[in-house]
């Protein structure tokens, strides 16, 4: 057996300690920050914190949790995150179920298919969907967040996949008792998806809590800010400050511990929701690339 | 025609919210992108602002860093395509040899993680490691006894960054297709490689990569649709006025020159532009996946 010779119990070797670095470089920035995060603002000016925290206090998270701005974009963060999931997730719903019928029971569902299909391969750009946004009267309301992004064709086309293999004889029957397309959704389809729902809900949080350049364009008012956009106004502005356009660089400086904190905050959502965004993310991927 | 809509009344019902979703914010800017060859004044509306063909097009390539902006995206696109499909093959493999269920599996669970994160929160944590004034990886450069780098200051350092970042970003969650491909392999293929005698480097060489190539083929013909999207939401959060000669992509110049400066119509051009182009690479590179691989999505 090939795994019993010298030669490849070196390369075991080797390759284990390899995969440990990679491994280790994937979080260790995210170490370092949440390290600088929990101490003293005096060590973490001092950039003596490596991968554990000196001096440890918890006072920049006292402080971002006592900001108005901080707490308000957080707040419109969630916000925007469970209105647009639920509404996302109640409008793929109804749209995969008609859509996971075969064409013979439902012609015309290759047209729907392909009205959906087009708007991944082509769009009409920042701009016009600025003028549109602005034209309905929706900039600086949380809807300019929320309906752009309610129908996700990716969303659909794993639903519908997941529909597809709910056995027909489910349906038929309880057609046979009298049962109509929405008394099936509901009572037959749902229940036997929730996984798959709970899966694809998650992702849609993901992509809301993530998305932050909507706000940046659709907000003119920063109160309306949702947390990744505060986050990125603050970066931008860190980032101006340290090239020296602008003249706060020391006073940003000094709150590099409230900087940290505030990042490490904005990515705690999703690192509590990974473990169990990785349990079906890998089957997701596999159906929607080798499925048709 | 009646009995059509007798039978199928309850699926367009069902459907109805998420066509009107889709007409009114996807469909509706796409006719809005006609003031492309408008001269769009916001007070005019569509209707009223004058016609003027395709003057923004031409305007794009005499532009003074219009040839630079289509410049910076396709060599900053390119490296990024080419890395992240290299890098994810080789992780692949090594990572398919490790036998050991339990540290494969906590591997896979640390290197998909960044994936996750937005660049929002990756910018922020890479502005504080990156920062000349003592982040953390200057002062191990330093320790080494080297001169600190200006990452996100320097134009070269800037182009770099944003592809080693965007690869140490993705390369574990693009990696999870040629492992699927990889743990699907009929083992007794090795097997009988290996009764022939073949070493298991041979037996990579020979059993593996082969069988993993006709997925390889499919992802890199695909990825030749995203040759123009070099990273928007990367660059918008790293980048400043000091590496806009290398690191400004037609995206980020379409946001500043068109929505921050207002020029509307010509933003929407480039916008334009860019999307036609794309749309052309994605059906091209579909065909070829169809072609080289007999790859099908719908």
């Amino acid at each position: 057996m090939y795994y019993r010779s010298r030669g490849y119990t070196a390369f075991t070797i080797m390759n284990t300690i390899f995969l440990c670095l990679l491994a280790i470089m994937c979080i260790l920035p995210l170490i370092h920050v949440l390290a600088v995060s929990f101490s003293s603002r005096a060590a973490a000016t001092a950039n003596i914190v490596n991968f554990w925290p000196i001096g440890f206090t918890t006072d920049a998270y006292v402080k971002t949790l006592g900001n108005g701005k901080f707490l308000r974009s957080m707040w419109v963060g969630v916000e925007r995150t469970v209105l647009g999931t639920l509404l996302s997730m109640l409008v793929v719903t109804m749209a995969s179920y008609s859509l996971s019928k075969t064409s013979q029971k439902f012609p015309g569902r290759q047209f729907y298919i392909w009205i959906f299909v087009f708007t991944m391969l082509f769009s009409g750009g920042l701009i016009p969907s600025y003028i549109l946004i602005s034209k309905l009267h929706l900039i600086d309301t949380i809807w300019a967040l929320v309906l752009p992004m309610a129908v996700s064709v990716w969303n659909m086309i794993l639903m519908l996949n997941f529909f597809r293999t709910i056995p027909p004889e489910l349906e038929e029957a309880a057609h046979i008792d009298g049962a109509g397309h929405l008394r099936v959704l509901w009572s037959v389809y749902l229940p036997v998806s929730m996984p798959s729902i709970a899966t694809l809900s998650l992702f849609s949080m993901v992509s809301h809590w993530n998305s932050w350049f909507d706000g940046v364009i659709y907000m003119s008012n920063p109160d309306g800010y949702p947390l990744a956009t505060y986050l990125h106004s603050m970066i931008v502005s860190d980032n101006m400050s340290r090239i020296g356009v602008t003249s706060e660089s020391i006073a940003n400086f000094s709150n590099r511990t409230v900087k940290t904190a505030q990042i490490f905050i904005g990515a705690l959502p999703i690192l509590l929701v990974y473990p169990f965004l990785q349990k079906y993310f890998v089957k997701g991927i596999v159906l929607g690339s080798v499925k048709s | 025609m009646a009995t059509y809509w007798r039978k199928t009344w309850p699926f367009h019902m069902l459907l109805l919210p998420a066509l009107l979703l889709c007409i009114v914010f996807q469909y509706i800017p796409l006719f809005g992108a006609v003031i492309a060859f408008q001269d769009y004044q916001p007070w005019l509306g569509i209707k009223g602002s004058p016609w003027v063909g395709m003057d923004h097009f031409r305007y794009l390539f005499t532009y003074p860093d219009g040839k630079q902006v289509i410049w910076n995206t396709l060599i900053i696109a390119a490296f990024k395509v080419a890395m992240n499909l290299l890098i994810p093959i080789i992780f692949a493999l090594l990572l398919n040899e490790v036998r050991k269920m339990y540290f494969k599996r906590v591997v896979q669970t640390l290197v998909y993680l960044p994936h996750f994160l937005s660049w929002v929160i990756l910018g922020g944590i890479m502005l504080d490691i990156l920062s000349t004034e003592g982040g953390i990886v200057n002062r191990v450069l330093e320790s080494f006894g080297l001169d600190s780098i200006f990452f996100l200051g320097n134009g070269h350092w800037f182009r770099f960054t944003v592809v080693l970042s965007d690869v140490w970003k993705e390369f574990g969650f693009s990696a999870i297709i040629f492992l699927a491909t990889l743990v699907g392999i009929n083992p007794a293929l090795y097997e009988a490689a290996e009764i022939d005698g073949a070493t298991r480097f041979q037996q990579v060489k020979s059993v593996s990569i082969p069988l993993i190539m006709p997925i390889v083929i499919v992802v890199a013909t695909l990825s030749l649709g995203r040759i123009l999207d070099a990273g928007f939401d990367q660059i918008l959060n790293l980048y400043n006025p000091l590496v806009y000669s290398h690191g400004d992509i037609i995206d980020t110049f379409v946001y500043r020159e068109g929505l921050n400066n207002g020029q509307f119509s010509f933003g929407t051009a480039v916008g334009l532009f860019k999307s036609f182009i794309g749309f052309i690479l994605i059906v091209i590179s579909y065909r070829l996946a169809y072609k080289l691989a007999n790859y099908r999505i719908f």
